[in-house]
């Protein structure tokens, strides 16, 4: 495994946090995309400013509401299952979900809205898979923290552990295709051909409905 | 010396027009002549596009912000959203052109029943025809044509104001850039609509009142008025902000007095704000323009709500509600946000955590400043509007585009 740099210009902006960078660059520039718990913005705002995306968002926290706000975004304020299904069916080019998925009280369905209001599904999660947890688990008998989270099992939000494994079992079980997949280790981009569920850290996918069989 | 971010002293200029040709109310009656009353803050830019439309409430009037005369200012009774207008405020009179009219059905200063008949040479009081939100808000249009103002760069206002400016976005949305509506409400709900029955039942009650025609007579009926006012704020305050503002404290006492004066801090509060009204507010007038938000429903014609804003979508949206706002709840703003979102329009929401109830829109000012400057500032920069005093975001826009 290589430690890989950016395929995109950041065009003068101050790269993101490489996994947010990771995502950014999965988008491609100009697209109307709607980031879920889009936090302070600091996300949106790279691809608005940077990549001329169409960006809006939905957040919870009203402090970062205002945040967005004050950064010039287009964002709502709730939650996501509500959210979402307010929009029209593929409204969107890129739906993003960063870093918010082991969170979420019913993944499926965020997953499943995100696929109808837009084409394409941008995911990223930190992996519990990874080796360090795996051997943390075994040795310490207690449950491991996300490599890139510190969040304990007591902490809120609550959160559910989940692996790069169980994430694509997920997608073959729902006919969804993952068409881009980039890597994260403890801070840095990595190129992984292969074990990728023992090494990242971070995992972020792009995912497609399968197309239709044709007849 | 007014203060610096202040606009100073003001006056109220008068719009007269359907002199020839009767304006025709939704009612289908006639009015003829209009007058508007409104007044203007800041300086329109060279193209006329650096104009933002403000909306006052239930009993607000064209009179937004600063001081009518010297000792007013003296006494620091500013416009009724001075908080929010003025050079370097959210409404920054620097850069923009700020302009609020006085509904119609009001009694500071446009057509209402206190205007004077024509016909008669008398006040109308109830033979004024009965004026809806629409009517309101096509009545400023002639206003802003009169102006020479094509397109103005944002409408924003907080209750009936908020009323006012879906029904720009809704019906006139090629006329305006943003749409900032405030803890208000698509549809007069029927709770809303029973306060606004409660508020004028207490009027008619009022012998004074003599079924409108009180103008020539020495009694008004201001006990009517006064109730109906004292029953608003209630509907203004929350649970929450009447414990910390009064709780039961009693007022000028030390114990109860086993009688039926005012003794608690809430009743002579409320006593207090309803004589005070009766001072300053016409009671037809009351009914008027109580009655024209409780037609208030943008849904209705359309089916849905979203089906009233599928030709809204060039206009961006700032909604804004508060948690502790019982009369215009958020789940209001919400299904608003909903509509919105489902015709296709930008819209950004905020439910701001306030314990002061539907007052909250005039109260938080400090998080409303932030809110308003910002989208404001986005509006400019993505409308590309021209203003003096802009010309550092201006170039930040051009890095970004190159």
């Amino acid at each position: 495994m290589t430690a890989s740099k950016g395929n995109q210009a950041t065009g003068g902006y101050d790269r993101l946090r490489p996994d947010l960078q990771a995502v950014a660059d999965l988008v491609p520039a100009g697209v109307r995309v709607l980031d879920l718990g889009c936090g302070d913005g600091t996300l949106l705002d790279y691809l608005v400013r940077a990549q001329s995306v169409r960006g809006r968002g939905i957040e919870l926290n009203e402090g970062n509401v205002l945040a967005c706000v004050r950064r010039g975004l287009s964002v709502r304020q709730g939650h996501l299952e509500e959210g979402l299904a307010d929009y029209p069916d593929a409204s969107f080019d890129d739906v993003i979900l960063s870093q918010t998925l082991p969170y979420l009280d019913n993944p499926g369905t965020i997953l499943r809205e995100m696929l109808r209001v837009g084409r394409r599904a941008i995911v990223s999660f930190p992996n519990w898979g990874y080796w360090r947890c795996r051997l943390h688990l075994l040795l310490t008998g207690c449950i491991p923290q996300a490599p890139d989270l510190s969040q304990r099992w007591h902490d809120v939000p609550r959160w559910q552990a989940l692996t790069i494994t169980d994430f694509a079992h997920f997608c073959q079980q729902e006919g969804l295709v993952i068409t881009g997949e980039l890597y994260v280790v403890h801070g840095r981009r990595v190129h992984i051909v292969k074990v990728k569920n023992l090494l990242a850290t971070t995992a972020i996918f792009a995912l497609e409905r399968r197309s239709p069989a044709s007849t | 010396m007014p203060p610096f971010n202040s606009v100073g002293i003001v006056k109220t200029h008068y719009h007269v027009f359907a002199l020839e040709k009767p304006f025709q109310l939704e009612s289908g009656a006639e009015l003829r002549p209009v007058t508007l009353a409104y007044e203007t803050y800041g300086h329109l830019n060279a193209d006329r596009t650096n104009v933002i439309l403000v909306q006052h409430a239930l009993s607000g009037s064209a009179h937004a912000a600063g001081y009518h005369t010297a000792s007013q200012e003296l006494a620091g009774k500013a416009g009724w959203w001075d908080d929010c207008i003025g050079p370097g405020k959210a409404f920054d009179t620097n850069r923009f052109f700020v302009l609020c009219c006085n509904v119609l059905g009001s009694c500071y200063g446009s057509s209402g029943p206190t205007s004077v008949d024509p016909i008669t040479g008398k006040p109308y009081g109830l033979h004024f025809p009965l004026v809806t939100v629409g009517d309101m808000v096509r009545a400023q249009i002639d206003l802003l044509d009169a102006l020479g103002i094509e397109k103005v760069l944002c409408v924003a206002g907080g209750s009936m104001g908020g009323m006012q400016v879906l029904e720009w976005a809704a019906y006139h949305p090629e006329r305006i850039r943003g749409a900032i509506p405030i803890a208000t409400t698509a549809r007069h709900s029927p709770m809303l609509i029973a306060f606004s029955e409660v508020g004028r039942q207490a009027i008619y009650a009022d012998p004074s009142w003599n079924k409108g025609d009180y103008y020539d007579r020495p009694q008004k009926p201001d006990a009517g008025l006064a109730v109906a006012r004292m029953v608003g704020h209630i509907t203004y305050l929350s649970d929450e902000s009447m414990h910390q503002k009064f709780g039961r404290r009693l007022q000028d006492r030390e114990r109860f007095g086993f009688e039926f004066d005012p003794e608690f801090q809430i009743e002579s509060y409320l006593k207090y704000k309803g004589n005070n009204f009766t001072r300053r507010f016409d009671a037809n007038s009351y009914l008027y323009v109580t009655k024209a938000m409780d037609y208030f429903d943008l849904s209705e014609p359309h089916g849905t709500l979203a089906a009233a804003f599928v030709h809204s979508t060039d206009v961006k949206f700032l909604v804004v509600s508060f948690t502790s706002d019982w009369l215009y709840p958020s789940y209001h703003s919400k299904e608003l946000v909903r509509a919105l979102t489902a015709a296709g329009v930008d819209v950004t929401y905020l439910d701001i955590q306030s314990s002061w109830g539907h007052d909250a829109f005039l109260v938080e000012v400090e998080t409303m400043t932030g809110l308003l400057s910002s989208f404001l500032e986005r509006l400019v920069r993505e409308e590309g509007i021209d203003i003096p005093g802009s010309s550092v975001r201006a170039t930040w826009a051009a890095g970004v585009s190159s």
